[in-house]
C-alpha cells in the first residue's frame, strides 16, 4: 500500500466537534476501501493567507494515510461534494513523518497576531526617502554640468 | 543626462558563492508545511527568490519552489503581498 499525506481546510463556522465528524466521514471513506489513518494532527483554526470562499480561516486538519489509491480516490470524491472542505491536497509520499509536524511544534510560539499592524507606515514612509535621494542625485549632476561649462568656457 | 553611476556598486556586489542551505549533513528538510523557511526565499512581494541570490543547489530550488507553490494553495503563504 502506498503512503499519503492529506491537508484540508474546512469552513471557518463550524464547530470543531464537526471537524471531528468531517475526519470521521473520510477515515470511514478509508478504511471500507482497505486502507488506515496512521495518524491525524488538528492544526486548529488558523487565518488563512488569502480569503477562500469568503473564508478568512479555516480549521487545518492533517491526515497521514497508509492505503490503496482507490481509497484516496474516494475520500477525494466525498471531500469534492462536501461544502464544508474548502480546498483539500494529497500526496504521495515516500515516508510518513514521524513524531508532530512542524506546524505543530511551532504552534505554542506562534499565537495569532491581530493584524492591525498598519503595514503601510512603513511602505509611505520609503518613497519619500527615495524621492530626496533623487533629487539629490539630479543635484549632484547639474551642478557637475554647470562645472563643465564653465571649464568650457575658460578654455 | 541621466548618467547611471554603477562602478562603486558593482564592487561590493562581488563576492564568492556561499554554500547551498538545503545540502549537507544536517540541512534542514523542504516542506511545504514549513511556512518560516519558505517564508525565507520569498521577497516582500511574495515572490519566490532566484536561487543566484539565495545560492540554493538547482535540484533543492525546484523542490523550493514546488513547495511554496503547495504552500500557496493551501493559503499558508499569499500568492501576493502588497
Amino acid at each position: 500500500m502506498a503512503l499519503y499525506e492529506c491537508v484540508f481546510i474546512a469552513r471557518q463556522d463550524i464547530t470543531s466537534a464537526q471537524v471531528d465528524g468531517l475526519i470521521e466521514q473520510f477515515e470511514t471513506a478509508i478504511t471500507e476501501n482497505g486502507g488506515s489513518i496512521v495518524k491525524r494532527e488538528l492544526w486548529g483554526l488558523r487565518s488563512m493567507a488569502y480569503k477562500i470562499k469568503k473564508n478568512r480561516k479555516g480549521h487545518y486538519v492533517l491526515l497521514n494515510i497508509d492505503s490503496p489509491a482507490a481509497a484516496v480516490h474516494e475520500m477525494e470524491r466525498q471531500m469534492r461534494i462536501n461544502e464544508d472542505v474548502l480546498r483539500y491536497m494529497t500526496l504521495a509520499v515516500d515516508e510518513h513523518e514521524e513524531g508532530p509536524s512542524i506546524v505543530m511544534r511551532n504552534k505554542d510560539r506562534v499565537d495569532e497576531r491581530p493584524r492591525s499592524r498598519p503595514r503601510f507606515d512603513r511602505d509611505a514612509a520609503k518613497p519619500d526617502r527615495d524621492a530626496s535621494a533623487e533629487k539629490a542625485k539630479v543635484a549632484d549632476v547639474a551642478s557637475a554640468d554647470d562645472k563643465v561649462k564653465a571649464e568650457g568656457a575658460e578654455a | 543626462m541621466s548618467v547611471v553611476e554603477s562602478a562603486p556598486s558593482r564592487l561590493s556586489f562581488f563576492r564568492r558563492r556561499k554554500n547551498c542551505p538545503f545540502s549537507g549533513p544536517n540541512a534542514p528538510k523542504i516542506d511545504y508545511k514549513d511556512v518560516k523557511t519558505l517564508g525565507r526565499y520569498t521577497s516582500e512581494r511574495g515572490k519566490i527568490v532566484p536561487s543566484r541570490i539565495t545560492s540554493v543547489s538547482a535540484k533543492k530550488q525546484r523542490e523550493l519552489a514546488k513547495a511554496i507553490k503547495r504552500a500557496r494553495f493551501m493559503a499558508l503563504i499569499p500568492y501576493v503581498l502588497s
